[in-house]
C-alpha cells in the first residue's frame, strides 16, 4: 500500500495564549510508494513524531490530506486505518504477558472481523514466531531485555495483518550491540513481511543503513528525499548537507571569485559558472587528497589510524567546525610542512550553498 | 582517651535510645493490653479488685457472649460492614472515572475543573457537613443507608492520587490502544486500573478505614440503633449498655470492634503505611 | 474534539453531581445560614439577615468554654506530639535491630476506632467507687493523692484528653518523619563523617534542615487536626460535652445542629464559620513562617 501526503499541515496553539502558535508539520507533500522501508529522519523536535500521529490518525493535520492507496483516511480513526505502531518505549502493557499483550489487538475486532479464540492464538503464535519470542510467550514485559521487548512491541503491531506499518524511535533505547542487531531484524521482518514501513529517527546513521529511502525534515519542513546514497551524495541545502554523514561534513566560509573557491586567501577548487559572492562551501571528510601542492592549506593538528583509512585532523580559520576532519587512504604519507597540510579537494565531495538561505548552488563537475 | 569517652558517649545513647523506643511501644500497647485482658475477667472477679490486677487466673469469654447477646453488636457489624463495602465501591466508581477525565482525556475548562476540585481539598468537613445534615434531613434519608452513604461517596484527594497515578502510565499506552481501536473504557478498566492496582487498593483501605472509624456523620444522621455503625454502637453501649459498670463487658465489645481493623492493618501493613505517608490523614 | 468534550464531561458527572450537592452548595449554604437571623426550620421563618448568629455564638458561654479547651489542647497537643515524634523517629532511625517491629507497634493507633480505645483510656483513668482505676493506683504507689480523671478537676480532664490525643496523632507525626529521614541521602552523612563534623552539628546543620519541609507540613496538619478535635473528647467523656465543661468547637457545631440543644442550624453555621476562620489563618500563618525559614534556610 502506498501512502500520499498532500499538503499536510499541523499547528498547534501555543501553551498560553500570548504564544504564538507552533507548527510542527508545514505543507508536506510527498508519496510513499508500496513495500518499502521509509526513514523519516530530522533532529528532535522537528516533527516527526507528529507527523507519524497524523498518518496513524492519533492526530488531526490541522488542513491536508492522507490517502492510503485510493482511500482517503484523514478523517478515519486510527482503528479504522489499519496501521500498527511501535511505540519508543514499546508501550507494552506491564501487568499483560507478552502472549497477552499481542493477543489485545485482536480482542477489538468487531462484527464481521471477530476472529475465533483459536484464530487468535494462531494469529498470535505467527507474529511471534516472526519476530522470534515464540519461546517467551508467558514472560512479564519486566522480565524481558529492552531487545525482546521492542520484538512484542513489534509482533503486537504486526498481528492486525497492518497495511501500515509504523515505528516510532524503535531503537533509541536499546544499548548499542542491541541496536545493530534489531536494525538488521527490522530490516529482515520488513523484507518478509513486505509492509511498506515508515520509522522515525533522529540518527541518521541508523536511517542510512537499513532504509530504502530517507525523507528529512527540519522545524516540521520537509527537506529532502530519495535513496540514502543520493541524499548524501547530492544535499539540497546546507542542513541537509550537515545532517547527514559521520564524520561531519566541514562547512568552510568561503568566497567566489571569477569560478574559483576561495577559502581563506587559498583558491581552493574550480568552480566553473557560479556567480562571485560569499557562499558556505561544504567538503564532505572523504573529499580531500593529500598533497604537497595541494591548493588548500591547513594547520595540522594530529593524524588517527584506522587501520584501512586514517584520519587527518587539521584547523582553518575560515572553517567553522573546530577540527576539520579528513579520510585519506592509508597509503598516503602526511608530511606536514611547517605545521601546515595541504589537500586537493574533489569536486563531487564539494557543495556549495547559498550564504543567505543555505541553498545548493550547484557547478558543473567534470571527472577529477 | 577521646575515642574512649566517645564510645562510651554513644553507647549510653544506645541505651537510652532503646529505653525510649520500648518506652513508647509499652504506652502505645499497653491499652490494647488492657482492653483485652479486661474483656476476659468475669464481671464480678473485675469489680471486686479495688487495685486492677495486671493479669487474671480465670479467663472468661462470657463477657464476648454478652457483647453480642445484650447488646445488638453484631447489628452494628454489619451495618458498618454494608456501609463500607458500599461506600468505597462507589466512591471508586466515581474516583476512577473522575481521575480518568483528569489524567487522559482533553477538553475545555479542564485546568479550570480541576483547580476548582483541588481547591474544594480545603474545605473542611465541618463546614458542610451542616447543610448536609438539613438536605439529608430533607429527603427523609435519616436512618437510612442512602443517608449515611451518600456524603462520602466522594473524595477529592483520592481523585487527585488516582489522576496523579494514572498520569504516570505511559501516554503512549494510550495511544497504542487507540490504534488498536480499543474503547476508552476498556482501556480504563483492562489497561489503567490493572496497572495503577497498587494505589487502587490503598485508597480502598484507606477508605475502609475511613469508614470503619467513622463516628460523627453516622451520629447526627441516626438515633435507630437499627442503623447504628460500630462507632455509635460503642458510644450507645457506654451510655446505656451493660450498665454502666459492666466494663469487662464493653471491653469485649472494643475488642471486637478493633479486631478487624488490627487484622487488615496487619496483612497490609506496608501499603497502609505507604499509603497514610503520601497523604492520608486521620479521617 | 466535540465528541471528546461531552465524554469527559460525562466521565466527572458523578463527581461533581455529588461534589456539587455534598459539597459546593453547602459551602454556599452556609454562609447564608449564619446571616439569617431567628431561622426557624421548622416554619422556615426568619427574622432578619445579619451578624447576630455570631454575636450570639460569641457570648454563649458553652462558645467560650469550647473556645478555650480547643486553645489549650492545640497549645498543648501540637508542639508535644510533633517534638515526641521527631524524638522517636530519630530513635527509630538510628537503629536497626526491631526497627520494623517498632514501626509496626508504633502505628497501630492510627487503624484502631478512637471512640473504641478511648474507652479503655477512660477505665485507666477513671475513679469509680468501686475501683480508684490503674492510673490511680500508680499515684497511690508514689504517694499521690487520687485524682478522677474523668469526673474530677478540670485540669485532670485536660490531661487525659490530651494524653489521648497525643497518642492517636503520634502515629501519623512517627511515619511520615521516619520516611522523611529515610530520604535524606546517606552522601550527606558520609560526607559529615569525612570532615568529623560533630554528631549534634550534623543534625542541625544537615537533618534538620533536610527534613524541614516535613515537619512544617507536620505542624500546619496538626495543628488543623488538633483543631477539629472531637471524637477523641467524646470517647472518654460522652457526649454531654458541655455538661462535662470539656466540649470543643466542633463539638459545640454539632450539639447546636443536633443533640440535646435541639437543631439552631444559624448558630451551628456561624461557630463553623468561626471555626474555618482560625483554622485559615493559623495556617497561612504557619504557612508565612515556614516560607521564611526556608528562604532563610536556604
Amino acid at each position: 500500500m502506498n501512502v500520499i501526503l498532500k499538503n499536510l499541515t499541523k499547528t498547534f496553539p501555543g501553551r498560553t495564549s500570548k504564544d504564538k502558535p507552533v507548527t510542527a508539520v508545514n505543507n508536506f507533500d510527498f508519496e510513499i510508494p508500496d513495500g518499502k522501508l521509509i526513514a523519516l529522519l530530522g533532529p528532535s523536535g522537528c516533527g516527526k513524531s507528529t507527523m507519524l500521529n497524523i498518518i496513524c490518525g492519533l492526530e488531526d493535520p490541522t488542513s491536508g490530506k492522507i490517502f492510503f492507496g485510493e482511500t482517503d483516511v484523514t478523517d478515519l480513526p486510527p482503528e479504522s486505518r489499519g496501521v500498527g505502531m511501535v511505540f519508543q518505549n514499546y508501550a507494552l502493557y506491564p501487568h499483560m504477558t507478552v502472549r497477552q499483550n499481542i493477543m489485545f489487538p485482536l480482542q477489538n475486532f468487531r462484527g464481521k472481523d471477530k476472529l475465533t479464540k483459536a484464530q487468535m492464538e494462531e494469529r498470535v503464535l505467527e507474529a511471534a514466531k516472526l519476530v522470534r519470542i515464540d519461546n517467551l510467550m508467558h514472560r512479564k514485559p519486566a522480565e524481558m531485555s529492552g531487545g525482546q521487548q521492542q520484538r512484542v512491541a513489534i509482533a503486537r503491531a504486526l498481528v492486525k495483518l497492518p497495511g501500515l506499518l509504523l515505528l516510532d524511535e524503535p531503537l533509541s533505547n536499546l544499548d548499542a550491540r542491541l541496536r545493530l542487531e534489531t536494525r538488521e531484524e527490522i530490516r529482515r521482518i520488513q523484507k518478509k513481511t513486505g509492509i511498506t514501513t515508515i520509522f522515525v529517527t533522529h540518527d541518521q546513521e541508523e536511517a542510512m543503513s537499513i532504509s530504502d529511502m530517507i525523507v528529512v525534515m527540519k522545524d516540521g519542513i520537509f527537506q529532502q528525499m530519495g535513496k540514502p546514497q543520493e541524499v548524501y551524495d547530492d544535499p539540497v541545502n546546507l542542513f541537509v548537507a550537515k545532517f547527514l554523514g559521520t564524520p561531519a561534513i566541514n562547512v568552510f566560509e568561503a568566497e567566489v571569485r571569477g569560478g574559483k573557491l576561495f577559502i581563506g586567501d587559498d583558491d581552493a577548487a574550480d568552480v566553473p559558472d557560479v556567480k562571485d559572492g560569499p557562499v558556505y562551501a561544504a567538503i564532505r571528510p572523504e573529499g580531500f587528497i593529500p598533497a604537497k601542492d595541494g591548493r588548500l592549506s591547513c594547520d595540522f593538528i594530529s593524524v588517527e589510524v584506522m587501520g584501512r583509512d586514517i584520519t587527518v585532523l587539521s584547523s582553518n580559520a575560515a572553517c567553522e567546525n573546530p577540527v576539520i576532519r579528513s579520510i585519506v587512504d592509508a597509503d598516503n604519507k602526511i608530511e606536514p610542512q611547517e605545521g601546515k597540510v595541504r589537500f586537493n579537494v574533489k569536486r563531487h565531495k564539494l557543495f556549495l550553498f547559498d550564504k543567505e538561505t543555505g541553498e545548493r548552488i550547484r557547478f558543473k563537475v567534470e571527472n577529477d | 582517651m577521646s575515642n574512649l569517652k566517645k564510645k562510651k558517649g554513644s553507647a549510653v545513647l544506645t541505651v537510652l535510645k532503646y529505653v525510649l523506643l520500648v518506652l513508647w511501644a509499652l504506652i502505645v500497647l499497653f491499652p490494647f493490653y488492657w482492653m483485652v485482658l479486661t474483656s476476659l475477667k468475669g464481671y464480678a472477679d473485675y469489680n471486686s479488685e479495688a487495685t486492677p490486677a495486671f493479669f487474671t487466673l480465670s479467663p472468661t469469654l462470657e463477657n464476648y457472649v454478652k457483647a453480642f447477646t445484650a447488646v445488638p453488636l453484631a447489628k452494628y457489624f454489619l451495618n458498618t460492614f454494608i456501609f463500607t463495602v458500599i461506600t468505597t465501591a462507589l466512591m471508586l466508581a466515581v474516583i476512577i472515572f473522575a481521575a480518568f477525565a483528569f489524567a487522559r482525556l482533553n477538553f475545555k475548562g479542564k485546568n479550570l475543573v480541576f483547580t476548582l476540585f483541588l481547591s474544594l481539598m480545603m474545605i473542611p468537613a465541618e463546614l458542610v457537613v451542616i447543610t448536609n445534615f438539613v438536605t439529608i434531613t430533607d429527603l427523609g434519608l435519616r436512618n437510612t443507608f442512602l443517608g449515611l452513604i451518600l456524603p462520602s461517596v466522594t473524595s477529592v484527594f483520592y481523585i487527585y492520587l488516582l489522576k496523579e497515578n494514572f498520569e504516570q502510565v505511559p501516554y503512549e499506552l494510550y495511544k497504542a490502544a487507540k490504534v488498536d481501536g480499543t474503547s476508552d473504557i476498556k482501556y480504563l478498566f483492562k489497561v489503567l486500573v490493572p496497572i495503577c492496582k497498587p494505589t487502587v487498593v490503598t485508597v480502598v483501605i484507606l477508605k475502609v478505614i475511613e469508614c470503619w472509624n467513622s463516628y460523627v456523620w453516622p451520629r447526627l444522621i441516626t438515633d435507630d440503633p437499627d442503623y447504628f455503625l460500630v462507632s455509635n454502637g460503642i458510644q450507645e453501649i457506654r451510655q446505656n449498655g451493660f450498665g454502666r459498670e459492666n466494663i469487662p463487658a464493653m471491653m469485649a465489645s472494643v475488642v471486637v470492634i478493633s479486631v478487624p481493623l488490627i487484622i487488615l492493618f496487619l496483612i497490609f501493613r506496608k501499603k497502609i503505611m505507604e499509603g497514610v505517608s503520601r497523604g492520608g490523614t486521620k479521617g | 474534539m466535540k465528541k471528546q468534550n461531552l465524554k469527559a464531561w460525562l466521565y466527572l458527572l458523578p463527581a461533581i453531581a455529588f461534589l456539587g450537592v455534598f459539597m459546593v452548595y453547602p459551602l454556599i449554604d452556609v454562609v447564608i445560614y449564619s446571616l439569617e437571623e431567628g431561622y426557624n426550620s421548622a416554619s422556615q421563618t426568619l427574622t432578619g439577615v445579619g451578624l447576630y448568629n455570631f454575636r450570639y455564638v460569641l457570648r454563649d458561654p458553652f462558645f467560650i468554654q469550647a473556645l478555650k479547651n480547643t486553645f489549650i489542647l492545640v497549645a498543648i497537643t501540637v508542639p508535644l506530639s510533633t517534638g515526641l515524634a521527631l524524638l522517636i523517629s530519630l530513635a527509630l532511625n538510628s537503629i536497626k535491630k526491631l526497627r520494623d517491629l517498632f514501626q509496626t507497634i508504633y502505628f497501630l493507633p492510627y487503624v484502631t476506632n478512637t471512640l473504641a480505645v478511648g474507652l479503655v483510656f477512660m477505665i485507666l483513668f477513671d475513679k469509680t467507687e468501686y475501683t480508684d482505676g490503674l492510673v490511680n493506683a500508680f499515684i497511690r504507689i508514689f504517694g499521690g493523692p487520687t485524682v478522677d480523671f474523668i469526673d474530677g478537676p478540670y485540669w485532670a480532664k485536660m490531661l487525659v484528653l490530651c494524653l489521648y490525643t497525643v497518642w492517636i496523632v503520634l502515629p501519623f507525626k512517627i511515619l511520615i518523619l521516619t520516611s522523611a529521614l529515610a530520604s535524606v541521602k546517606q552522601d550527606y552523612y558520609k560526607a559529615a563523617k569525612v570532615d568529623g563534623t560533630p554528631k549534634f552539628r550534623v543534625f542541625t546543620r544537615i537533618t534538620l534542615p533536610m527534613i524541614s519541609p516535613m515537619i512544617f507540613y507536620l505542624v500546619i496538619t496538626g495543628f488543623i487536626g488538633a483543631f477539629k478535635a472531637y471524637s477523641d473528647s467524646v470517647a472518654l467523656f460522652g457526649v454531654n460535652l458541655n455538661a462535662a465543661g470539656m466540649n470543643t468547637i466542633v463539638g459545640y457545631v454539632y450539639d447546636m445542629l443536633y443533640g440535646n440543644s435541639g437543631g439552631y442550624p444559624s448558630y451551628a453555621s456561624a461557630a463553623a464559620l468561626i471555626l474555618f476562620a482560625i483554622v485559615l489563618s493559623i495556617t497561612c500563618i504557619n504557612l508565612l513562617v515556614s516560607k521564611k525559614t526556608a528562604v532563610q534556610g536556604g
